[in-house]
């Protein structure tokens, strides 16, 4: 089952620690041995980004930034056995945010592409 | 949430914790112990313990370290139960101070970080030991190394669960009295034993894809366990080219899996799939692997060949795009390394494909008097294919009608016999 992870996080005003970028490192070299990481990446602030929205029956785009405070701060792509194999490998990331940067706070959000375990068998 | 529902998520969060950790759990216990049998018996203990005890108190927050330290603990009350007490702890001795850690958190992992990789890699050789069947080192593997439970490596080879938990009890007796040491092989041992290795996981694979056409899910689930335990081996034997070339072949293989169904569950073949469906991300994996493969600057073999191959259909968004006379060279290379006659066929396919039905049909008749050949169903349906192109329609359709009468899969039968019927 294959899960796309956005992280997005608010920033406190002391630096990341030097330790934090190392320890994310550390956590993206074994879960890519362990063979479950496919892909990740560091995101940009938002204000690199635009938007491309139809409504009222047009199509618009917008450039970032956009207003939301939490800026997408990076995905990682987990290919794995179940939802909480996703969910305990984005847990461990989010851990070391908790002990190693003061202050931070953030959210991850954990989505399933579907898979062909979505499609039922047929009769 | 119902009490039953929590419970189970309960139970669904330390298998995953569990999946994460068995292998170098496992790994780690039976380089403390020096028993394969008895590590995989205390990490499972510690499992079960994690399973009574983690939804009532929480997932601790080191998990792994809870587990090691554990398992361990089991590990010495059965050596004080067996009376060896004095030898348990000798073994155990240098790492007390480990076991004795309350919640054995950064001690263990300071004390496993340098080890995890090379316990790791001789735990992948003792499940592939050569003293094994190859259904024991598959089971064996699924199990140790892989973190799979009895019952879902029965499902996934559709056999009972007391047939996989004897072939796995049978296997660690066995590595018992073959005193099967844990240590890496010699560099002269390594490429034989790695070749046992690369075996086993090809074989759980094509488990799983040769069910990827609508069958249940856990089948399907066995392509994705081997191209895990792949991945994993090949970050521990990075020098090995053999390893990124099965990753290779494996990553490309999965990405058609989209594709090869319709969906009412018909197998459709390379020809015949809808490209797009193809999965982007796993073929562009599967091409770096085949790139590590040849920047090992050793010769590569029959895993990094078929992968070349893979990546030529890969790299082509229509089948008229592909680049044939590179794909019919390379079946010629492979079936040097590789000699065959289902290498041959699929020669013949690439000839046809590049330099017309004539010079294919030239290779598939030199091959109908093979033996090995004599009821495979590919044989006469390529024959029949390169038959029809050259417009000799009779002889194509007797040979669609052998193709159909051969073949033990209904819905390929069924297409082979509306080609048959097209041949008019």
């Amino acid at each position: 089952m294959r899960y796309v992870v956005l992280l997005k996080g608010n920033q406190p005003a002391t630096p990341p620690p030097a330790g934090l970028m190392e320890g994310i490192f550390a956590l993206g070299e074994e879960a890519t041995r362990a063979g479950v990481m496919l892909d990740n990446a560091g995101l940009a602030p938002s204000a690199a980004g635009a938007r491309v929205q139809v409504a009222d029956g047009r199509l618009s785009v917008t450039d970032g930034p956009f207003a939301e405070s939490k800026e997408m701060i990076s995905y990682a792509v987990y290919e794995v056995a179940s939802k909480e194999d996703a969910v305990e490998w984005t847990s461990r990331f989010m851990k070391l945010h908790q002990d190693l940067w003061q202050g931070w706070e953030g959210e991850a959000e954990i989505l399933k592409a579907l898979g062909p375990e979505d499609f039922a068998p047929p009769a | 949430m119902t009490v039953l529902q929590a419970d189970d998520a309960a139970r669904r969060a330390v298998e995953a914790v569990w999946r994460i950790e068995a292998g170098r759990l496992v790994a780690g216990l039976t380089r403390m112990t020096r028993d394969f049998g008895l590590a995989e018996e205390v990490a499972h203990d510690a499992l079960v313990l994690a399973l009574e005890q983690w939804p009532k108190a929480g997932i601790p927050a080191n998990p792994a370290g809870w587990l090691m330290t554990t398992a361990k603990r089991r590990a010495i009350d059965r050596h004080r139960r067996e009376a060896t007490h004095q030898r348990a702890l000798q073994v155990l001795s240098r790492d007390r101070e480990i076991a004795e850690s309350a919640d054995g958190s950064s001690a263990i992992d300071d004390a496993m970080d340098d080890q995890i990789r090379d316990d790791l890699l001789r735990l992948v050789f003792t499940a592939c030991h050569p003293a094994l069947s190859l259904e024991s080192r598959v089971a064996l593997t699924l199990r140790c190394v892989g973190g799979l439970t009895t019952p879902q490596i029965a499902r996934g080879f559709l056999v009972s669960d007391a047939t996989i938990g004897q072939r796995i009890s049978r296997a660690k007796r066995t590595l018992q009295t073959e005193h099967a040491t844990f240590e890496l092989p010699t560099p002269a041992e390594m490429r034989e034993r790695l070749s046992s290795v690369l075996e086993v996981i090809y074989l759980i694979f094509n488990e799983g894809y040769a069910a990827t056409s609508g069958e249940q899910w856990m089948r399907p689930a066995l392509c994705h366990e081997a191209l895990r335990l792949g991945r994993l081996v090949a970050g521990l034997a990075p020098g090995e080219p053999e390893v990124h070339g099965l990753v290779a072949l494996m990553e490309l293989q999965s990405a058609r899996i989209p594709a090869r169904a319709t969906s009412v569950g018909e197998p459709v073949l390379l020809q015949d799939q809808d490209r797009r469906r193809w999965d982007r991300l796993l073929i562009r994996r599967g091409i770096a692997a085949l790139e590590r493969a040849e920047s090992t600057g050793r010769p590569v073999g029959a895993y990094s060949i078929q992968a070349a191959i893979a990546a030529c259909h890969a790299r082509a968004l229509t089948i008229e795009e592909t680049d044939w006379e590179h794909v019919a060279e390379l079946y010629e290379v492979l079936g040097d390394v590789w000699p065959g006659p289902v290498v041959e066929l699929n020669r013949a396919v690439a000839m046809g494909m590049a330099f017309g039905p004539a010079a294919g049909l030239e290779l598939v008749d030199a091959l109908t008097d093979s033996r090995e050949l004599r009821t495979y169903p590919m044989l006469p349906a390529v024959r029949a294919d390169l038959l029809q192109k050259l417009g000799r329609t009779a002889e194509a359709r007797r040979e669609f009608e052998q193709a159909a009468a051969l073949t033990q899969n209904e819905s390929e039968r069924g297409i082979l016999l509306r080609r048959a019927a097209e041949c008019r």
